[in-house]
């Protein structure tokens, strides 16, 4: 495999992975463009975890074929990890070190020489918010003051390729939103990523391609928009003061009545304004009134209802081996 | 720069990390130092008398002359001392996410390893050193001349290397760092069971069988002759046979775990 322009930045057909008895990935195909975000999602246990550890030379495959930033896998892992950068679940940090010299160290490790590390060590502390902890134990470092600095470790060589794997989960709302930011500028370099997520909205607002992995097999893949053209999860509750107009509305908008005793209809739609006009408009006329109104976004769970025909909360056997 | 270039760079790093680790929490380092102290002054001051009396006529008196019998039984314990902390922080960094890190990178092969083994190396020698400053404090002359002290410490530390090597492999062998800091307490009673502490020619049949063939007889005896000048006779050449026979053995089973190991289980 050589590398070029047209050459894609992953490409993997037929992966298999089995631990012992259980198969955690089966026939997995994936292309990634260069310079795109790429979402693999999925539940707990799907096997995004053991992907990413494949296709960053921690762990063989069974079989398939694995090229990443041109290279093979297996017989080419030196030229595969000179080119990607990866920042995994567990926080990979020398926790006996301070943030400054975790940074350092990969600069040593990554042979940039004495000035130049130095300069690249100053600009990512100062780049993640982490100069004024830089000389201190990462014992005093917070959950997203680690994954700042994993995350800065990780493009300390400037690696064209980064993985991340589930880069947000743990992290607090804010800590979550300065992630995302770095991640949409480190696109605007024209790096490739590869992010694992559970989260539906964070693939949706990063991603320019997802997958989506259940029980080690991709069961959709396409545009985020594409995605959510196939989920019917997405729509609009509106809430009424009495069971009259309750019936009234579900009669009008030949909607199905609420299993339980809640006044609450559940209305299929996208939420565009448009579409709200509409509905409002309808009931309006038929003066039908409305107490509340609140529009879902589809979510993962809509998804997978979707694409495989049950939730997310079901444990798969994966989880069920786990425990 | 060439690959031995890199090699020798990232080791370097490597090692400068094992180092920082020391220096920040110098509590391990005391710790597997001490013990071989409380050792010597405990042999010296509670047994040392009666023991000595045992060794023959000495003119400085009894306690003096177990005193020189025991240093290099006590130095020997610092080295097998020194290398359950390699365990230790191989174990410690193969349960941290770090490792993983470092095996997703470019790094020269080994690098990783040839930190832990030369810092360790390097925390021995220190270890010696304090050892060998209290040993003297105390009263411990010995006779030998700068060429035999080279040799002696030159024995220390190529058996120091094999010990390390092997608790490298042990470290990495544990399934965690409890285990990898129990594995190798028999390097620690190992001296004991030697020419270390009293004669081998003093103990029961089977037991003197198993100290006159196991490995840390013919070093004590190597670094006791070297320093005392005495001849050291065959057990030279077996001191460095074991040592050599160790190190390499260990080594390559330390690389062959290092490559197949997997930090955290994928979940």
């Amino acid at each position: 495999m050589t590398s070029g322009p047209t050459t894609p930045a992953i490409l993997a057909r037929r992966v298999d992975k089995s631990f012992g008895e259980h198969r955690v990935l089966d026939q997995v195909d994936l292309t990634v463009a260069e310079g795109t975000i790429f979402s693999l999602l999925g539940p707990n246990g799907a096997g995004k975890t053991t992907m990413v550890r494949i296709l960053s030379t921690l762990i063989p495959a069974d079989a398939g074929e694995i090229g990443v930033a041109g290279h093979d896998v297996q017989t080419e892992a030196a030229g595969v990890r000179a080119a990607i950068g990866v920042t995994g679940q567990f926080s990979a940090v020398d926790n006996l070190l301070t943030g400054a010299e975790n940074l350092r160290l990969m600069a040593d490790l990554r042979h940039l020489g004495r000035d130049n590390g130095r300069r690249r060590v100053t600009d990512l502390l100062e780049r993640f918010d982490l100069a004024d902890a830089a000389d201190k134990p990462l014992s005093t470092y917070s959950g997203g003051m680690r994954r700042r600095l994993d995350l800065a470790m990780t493009l300390v060589g400037d690696p064209r390729l980064i993985f991340l794997d589930e880069p947000t989960s743990g992290l607090d709302p804010r800590s979550r939103r300065t992630m995302w930011q770095i991640i949409g500028e480190l696109v605007a370099d024209g790096v490739t990523i590869f992010l694992t997520t559970q989260y539906l909205d964070e693939a949706d607002r990063l991603a320019d391609r997802i997958a989506v992995l259940d029980n080690g097999r991709i069961v959709a893949e396409g545009t985020p928009a594409e995605l959510k053209r196939r989920i019917p999860g997405g729509h609009v509750e509106l809430q009424f003061a009495d069971p009259v107009a309750l019936r009234q509305a579900a009669a009008l908008l030949d909607v199905a009545l609420p299993e339980d005793d809640k006044l609450a209809l559940q209305v299929p739609g996208d939420g565009t304004l448009a579409s709200l006009r509409g509905l409002l408009a309808r009931l309006d006329d038929a003066r039908v009134e409305v107490e509340d109104l609140s529009i879902h976004a589809p979510d993962l769970d809509d998804v997978f209802f979707a694409v495989t025909g049950r939730s997310t909360a079901q444990p798969t056997t994966e989880e069920a081996l786990a425990r | 720069m060439s690959a031995l270039a890199y090699t020798v760079t990232d080791s370097a790093t490597m090692l400068r990390r094992n180092l920082t680790h020391q220096l920040r929490y110098p509590s391990v380092t005391l710790m597997l130092v001490g013990m071989p102290i409380v050792f010597l002054l405990l042999f010296v001051y509670v047994f040392g008398g009666q023991l000595g009396a045992g060794l023959g006529a000495h003119p400085h008196g009894d306690r003096t002359a177990y005193l020189t019998y025991v240093v290099p039984g006590i130095l020997i314990m610092t080295v097998a001392s020194a290398a359950l902390g390699t365990a230790l922080s191989v174990a410690m960094d193969m349960t941290e996410g770090i490792i993983d890190r470092f095996r997703t990178m470019a790094i020269a092969r080994g690098a990783v390893l040839t930190g832990h083994v030369v810092g360790s190396l390097i925390q021995t020698i220190i270890g010696l050193a304090i050892v060998l400053g209290v040993a003297l404090a105390i009263g411990y002359r010995p006779t030998a001349g700068p060429l035999a002290w080279l040799a002696a410490v030159g024995v220390l530390l190529l058996f120091a290397l094999s010990l390390v090597c092997l608790s490298a492999a042990l470290g990495l062998a544990a399934k965690s760092v409890e285990t990898a800091s129990n594995t190798p307490m028999f390097l620690t009673l190992l001296p004991l069971l030697s020419s270390g502490f009293v004669p081998t020619s003093t103990m029961p049949g089977g037991l003197r069988q198993f100290a006159e063939y196991q490995p840390f007889t013919p070093v004590t005896q190597t670094v006791r002759g070297l320093l005392t000048g005495t001849p050291t006779g065959t057990h030279a050449i077996a001191a460095i046979a074991w040592s050599v026979g160790i190190a390499a053995a260990s080594y390559f089973w330390a690389i062959r775990l290092y490559n197949r190991r997997r930090a955290a289980d994928p979940k």
